[in-house]
């Protein structure tokens, strides 16, 4: 008795035509319209906010990657740079010495021409100054044989001396 | 502690609304209070909206009656019960229509009447009593009472409803039914095409669907290329919730994308419809998901977007399983065609039931405040009542709360696994077992 009262009351078990069609076609609008409306651009929407993002972490790490890149870059230029520096520090200091050294050199062999050639103007003068007390004492022995000639007027012995002597005299010369 | 009290005294008031309505729950035989046919009642259909005593919504009634054609006209016409309008009556908040020829002889000429004035319950004056005064459209309906009759060819017995018209006694039908009889119903005079508490119930959580996604939709116009907001970021878990644990890890990467707006209108559609009918008050209240039509119209969706969209590996695999024995595809095959009905079978039943069962365990509770209050004669009884039972309401409150998600959840996954087994690209089973 009961459960044939509880299965005539339970209404909800026997499906209605009514609610039935009723059920088709809100669900039917709602899908549509829903699906039209909102799923649709709001799938497009996450589907494309997540590929930005993505391509924005891509890019982040692209560019922390060139950014390490351009660093090594950098510090290989600069290491570079720096031996280059070095070189050409070095080679300078080179020329420099070398300069120095040729300098040196020149100014020896210049000093040396220049003694050289003081040395022959000395010797030159020398002689010159020699052939001048040459000349002198030519003049000067005619000078005294002049005076001789004279005394040997006054004197013959005393002459002679005299005129031994002053050659002797000239010889030590 | 301040909750509690509140939440007491909400309760209490609440109680002694039931308590002082005597529309809320059916009468036995004796008078008293019936329990199940209150609860029956309650989780069953209605054609107007109960708010609280006497004040119903009224809804619009779309009849058919093969015999008579269409009768539209506003719930508000059978004056709560009180009237027949074109051989329709309201009987414990359900349309039904009496089925006797007797009736209509005798009342030919407001039938008649009634040709002219199809929505003539619209403008219906409540005021006019009687169809003495020339329109003929309001027959007073004086009661319905229930016989318990015994089908001759079965030996079943049956509740069978009569209106009493005029002091005669009519045989009412109730609302036809497809389920062939085997379940207590069957094809009567009339079909119920209205807009019952459960379709106005679903049109209501279609609108507060698309207001609420319209919103969202239009923050992703809005914030496109920017951080979400608002209702945006609200609803957007939930979007991204059903994609990445429902849609994508069962149909699949590359395939989920047509499915999903699909799925995401079961979840929500089934969500929000559970949701309405756990508020106790208009305008929520309806069984709408604990109705077998309901779940069964969701299931076939379910099924045709399954079985439309299969692919030829989900053939094969249901009429002629490839790598077993001959023999045994020959037990195999029936199996699997069964399978096909039985999957979207085991849907309906499931949210049926479960959202049923939960109408059911609440208004049982509720229900201890009247069978402890004792038809009203022991108030310190509907006192207890209404605590114990208002006590356990609220636990089941919560546990139905959390049954409303998990079997809008349960639907859309199981949905998305036989769509995704339909449309899946199959890696030959044999080849894959030799290789591993």
């Amino acid at each position: 008795m009961m459960e044939v009262l509880f299965l005539a009351d339970f209404s909800v078990i026997r499906p209605d035509p009514g609610l039935i069609l009723w059920t088709t076609v809100v669900f039917l609008l709602v899908w549509i319209i829903l699906g039209r409306m909102a799923f649709r651009p709001i799938q497009n929407a996450l589907k494309q906010r997540e590929d930005d993002i993505q391509s924005s972490l891509d890019e982040a790490k692209r560019a922390r990657e060139e950014m390490a890149n351009l660093k090594a870059e950098n510090e290989q230029l600069l290491i570079e740079a720096r031996e280059e520096r070095a070189k050409i520090l070095k080679e300078a200091k080179e020329a420099k010495e070398t300069i120095i050294e040729e300098a040196k050199d020149k100014a020896k062999e210049e000093a040396q021409k220049i003694v050289a050639s003081a040395k022959q103007e000395i010797e030159n003068q020398k002689m010159a100054a020699v052939t001048e007390v040459k000349n002198q004492m030519g003049k000067m022995a005619i000078e005294i044989a002049e005076k001789v000639m004279r005394k040997d007027l006054a004197a013959d012995s005393g002459q002679k001396d005299f005129v031994n002597r002053l050659v002797d005299e000239f010889k030590l010369n | 502690m301040k909750v509690t009290t509140k939440f007491l005294s909400i309760l209490g008031v609440f109680a002694l609304l039931l308590l002082s309505s005597n529309a809320a729950f059916a009468k036995d035989k004796e008078g008293g209070y019936d329990p199940v046919s209150t609860v029956m009642e309650h989780i069953g259909d209605a054609n107007e909206f109960h708010v609280w005593y006497d004040t119903h919504i009224p809804l619009p009634c779309f009849l058919y009656a093969p015999e008579h054609g269409w009768s539209i006209f506003w719930s508000s016409a059978f004056h709560h019960g009180h009237a027949v309008v074109d051989g329709y009556v309201l009987n414990h908040g359900r349309v039904n229509r009496i089925a006797d020829p007797a009736y209509y002889a005798n009342h030919a000429h407001t039938h008649d009447d009634h040709a002219d004035h199809d929505h003539g319950g619209e403008n219906h004056n409540h005021g006019s009593e009687g169809h003495g005064e020339g329109h003929g459209d309001y027959i007073h309906l004086d009661e319905i009472i229930s016989k318990t009759v015994t089908v001759e060819e079965t030996g079943v017995e049956k509740e069978v409803y009569y209106a009493i018209v005029d002091g005669k006694e009519y045989k009412l039908d109730k609302p036809s039914t497809i389920d062939g009889g085997v379940l207590g119903g069957g094809i009567t005079s009339f079909y119920d095409f209205s807009i019952t508490k459960n379709v106005a119930t679903m049109l209501l959580a279609a609108i507060l669907l698309i207001f609420l996604f319209r919103a969202v939709a239009k923050g992703y116009k809005k914030n496109e290329g920017k951080a979400p907001s608002g209702v945006q970021s609200f609803m957007e878990p939930f979007f991204v919730f059903i994609r990445d644990e429902v849609t994508v890890p069962m149909i699949g990467e590359h395939k989920y994308e047509r499915f999903q707006p699909f799925i995401m209108t079961l979840f929500f559609f089934i969500l929000f419809c559970n949701l309405l009918g756990l508020i106790p008050f208009f305008p929520g209240s309806a069984n709408v998901t604990g109705n077998l039509a309901v779940t069964m119209v969701l299931a076939i969706f379910t099924m045709l977007v399954t079985n439309l969209n299969g692919n030829g590996h989900y053939w094969e695999h249901i009429f002629w399983m490839p790598g077993i024995p001959a023999w045994v595809k020959i037990i195999l095959t029936p199996v699997e065609i069964l399978g096909l009905f039985i999957k979207p079978f085991s849907l309906m039943i499931r949210l049926f039931a479960n959202i049923s069962a939960g109408h059911i365990i609440i208004l049982s509770l509720i229900g201890l405040i009247f069978l402890f209050g004792e038809n009203g004669e022991n108030v310190g009884g509907a006192v207890a009542g209404g605590i114990v039972g208002g006590l356990f309401t609220a636990f089941m409150n919560l546990i139905e709360l959390l049954v409303a998600f998990l079997q809008a959840f349960i639907f859309a996954i199981l949905s998305a696994s036989y769509i995704g087994a339909a449309v899946e690209e199959h890696h030959h089973e044999e080849g894959h077992e030799v290789a591993h």
